[in-house]
């Protein structure tokens, strides 16, 4: 089997296996509470059959691991089952149909931020590297420590501060539904997507100026120079094949910071995303809606990793061409 | 152990400890001094919080949401509380409970890394691969989670946190840790037959400390922009407790008035964050060299 194929398969069998972990913690983290999660929401002055009729009720009392096969197997088809909230009532609340259209939301503004700051990080990033030491070099580097530094809200606030409020440019608050027009999503989700941008773009291009100083110390690089190749060419043919591992590794690690910047943001501008609808859940401790969100979250962040390591073995030019 | 040979030698060739001190301080650059500084002052509000601020921290002293005046510098938040009071008063809550949290994942953490170390075999296995599975997934949907299934409570909260975070202090202790047991010196202990304690404390320890002090200035950051977040989306720090996170999220309508108010604890804790960065950036550059 050739070199590259077979690595690219244990990556995925190893993804998959960390899926599985990630998802049994999920799963069994309702089993970790001491005293139990029933007796916990009852308090103490529930009596032992309120205790199994609210068990009963949302199917606790059937073993821990018929509960976790069937909860993987209905998240695999898409069906996160029923919330707790309106469970006595006629009206069950399907997770999933909850969930979906926040999804799209949220993967919107990700997106967003994504097509903003991946390309305006990647080329800061390699100019600071390029002209190392130098005072754009020196700012940008101040910059960018201070930005990290800064949490997400604070930056939400600010800009909500000076855009919406004082410049009345934006609205303040990004809500949005299902029939918005896509220019008018844009525009709702215009504010949250820049305080994402400007939060990853700090640490995106701290990554990409270490990673390509990294690559231009190395020997090949030098001797290329040695042996008198012009500079666009050693960039162009020695440089960039071996550029695009650590490249992928910075968006895809950026990417995976985003979903965790989201949630934050989210709330500051009340828009309606999943990151949103976990924090609520949360607060109502609605365990199949919390445990669902947390899946994707986790599921994403897993997903986003292996393909940034697919990519840097797909593109590696000592695997591309075996001896 | 040196008490014997210290007289003998030349006082003059060793510095002090206070004079490395000074010496140290001195080659500081201006971000590093800012860093200190601001550290400092944090510190000193923290612990005299009752002395310093004008009023009470739960105590009710005007109407609500006032525009900042000659008797609240800052003006006063939805129940009409002191927000420069509530703003010192939480320097003392937030950066506590951060602190705490992060000593206590550095305990369990840093005592787990080096026992793998040490002991390898099942039990590095075990832990570690139980760590690369937590690893998997954020730190702050992973305590969203934990806090929905235990309820929000303040000890729930740290050790949540403490726990999540003592995976990451695992992973470097443990890595570290492994470099210094293979060294010749704790070979020559272990021949010389001392105590595990002995070899801990006396050997590896003192050789691990460098990078897990500049890395607890990092996981403090991290932790206090952890629990920040979280109080801010209300399962964290509660009311009527004083803490920059929750103001923020007490006092957001407020900017919708162009009142700045939810701007003061947000930038509070902005600041400690930067100016611990800032420290902790000067370390690394000093401890190892780089560039």
């Amino acid at each position: 089997m050739h070199p590259v194929l077979r690595t690219v398969l244990q990556r995925l069998g190893l993804g998959a296996l960390t899926l599985l972990a990630v998802s049994v913690i999920i799963f069994s983290s309702l089993e970790f509470l001491p005293g139990g999660y029933a007796e916990n929401i009852l308090g103490q002055g529930a009596t032992p059959e309120t205790i199994e009729a609210f068990k009963k009720q949302l199917g606790l009392d059937r073993s821990a691991v018929v509960r976790y096969f069937e909860w993987v197997g209905n998240a695999l088809q898409g069906d996160f089952g029923s919330s707790y909230s309106g469970l006595s009532g006629s009206m069950k609340r399907d997770v999933t149909a909850t969930i979906a259209p926040r999804l799209y939301n949220t993967f919107f503004l990700a997106a967003m931020a994504a097509i903003i700051a991946v390309p305006l990080s990647l080329f800061l990033g390699a100019m600071a590297a390029l002209y190392r030491n130098s005072w754009f070099d020196r700012i940008v580097n101040s910059a960018t420590l201070t930005t990290i530094a800064l949490p997400e809200f604070f930056v939400a606030y600010v800009l909500m501060f000076i855009f919406a409020i004082k410049l009345r440019w934006l609205s303040p608050l990004s809500t949005v539904s299902v029939g918005t027009p896509f220019w008018e999503h844009v525009t709702r989700a215009a504010l949250p997507a820049l305080t994402m941008t400007l939060v990853i773009i700090a640490h995106m291009m701290r990554m990409t100026r270490a990673a390509i100083i990294n690559l231009l110390a190395s020997p090949y690089i030098e001797m290329a120079q040695l042996k008198g190749v012009s500079k666009p060419d050693v960039i162009r043919r020695h440089a960039l094949p071996n550029a695009w591992a650590p490249i992928a590794t910075v968006i895809a690690f950026n990417m995976a910071y985003l979903i965790v910047g989201v949630v934050v943001v989210e709330v500051v501008f009340v828009y309606p995303g999943i990151g949103q609808m976990m924090v609520d859940a949360v607060a109502s401790r609605d365990m199949p809606v919390v445990q669902a969100c947390a899946l994707i979250f986790a599921a994403t962040y897993i997903i986003l990793n292996l393909l940034a390591d697919i990519v840097s073995i797909v593109t590696n030019p000592r695997l591309l061409y075996p001896k | 152990m040196t008490t014997a040979a210290a007289p003998t030698r030349n006082i003059k060739a060793r510095r002090t400890a206070y004079q490395n001190v000074v010496r140290t301080l001195k080659t500081a650059p201006i971000s590093a001094w800012f860093g200190m500084i601001v550290i400092l002052v944090y510190a000193i509000l923290a612990i005299f919080a009752p002395l310093i601020a004008p009023y009470g921290e739960a105590e009710v002293v005007g109407k609500a949401y006032q525009f900042s005046s000659a008797d609240n510098w800052l003006g006063t938040d939805q129940i009409g509380r002191d927000l420069l009071s509530r703003l010192i008063y939480g320097a003392r809550n937030t950066i506590g409970i951060a602190l705490i949290t992060t000593l206590i994942s550095f305990l369990f953490g840093g005592t787990l890394g080096v026992a793998a170390a040490l002991k390898r075999g099942w039990l590095d296995q075990g832990v570690s691969r139980i760590v690369d599975a937590f690893l998997a997934i954020p730190v702050l949907i992973f305590a969203l989670m934990m806090l929905a299934v235990a309820g929000k409570s303040l000890v729930n909260l740290v050790i949540i946190l403490a726990l999540l975070d003592s995976t990451r202090v695992f992973r470097l202790s443990r890595a570290v840790a492994l470099n210094v047991v293979v060294m010749d010196y704790v070979e020559s202990a272990k021949l010389r037959g001392e105590k595990t304690s002995w070899i801990v404390f006396k050997e590896i320890v003192p050789n691990i400390l460098p990078p897990l002090i500049t890395e607890f200035g990092l996981r403090f950051c991290f932790v206090f922009l952890t629990i920040s977040a979280l109080s801010f989306l209300g399962v964290g720090i509660q009311p009527p407790t004083a803490d920059w996170g929750s103001m923020v999220a007490e006092n957001k309508t407020l900017i919708t008035f162009g009142n700045p108010a939810p701007l003061y604890p947000a930038a509070a804790i902005a600041l400690l964050t930067v100016a611990v960065n800032f420290v902790v950036d000067w370390f690394l550059h000093r401890t190892s060299g780089l560039k």
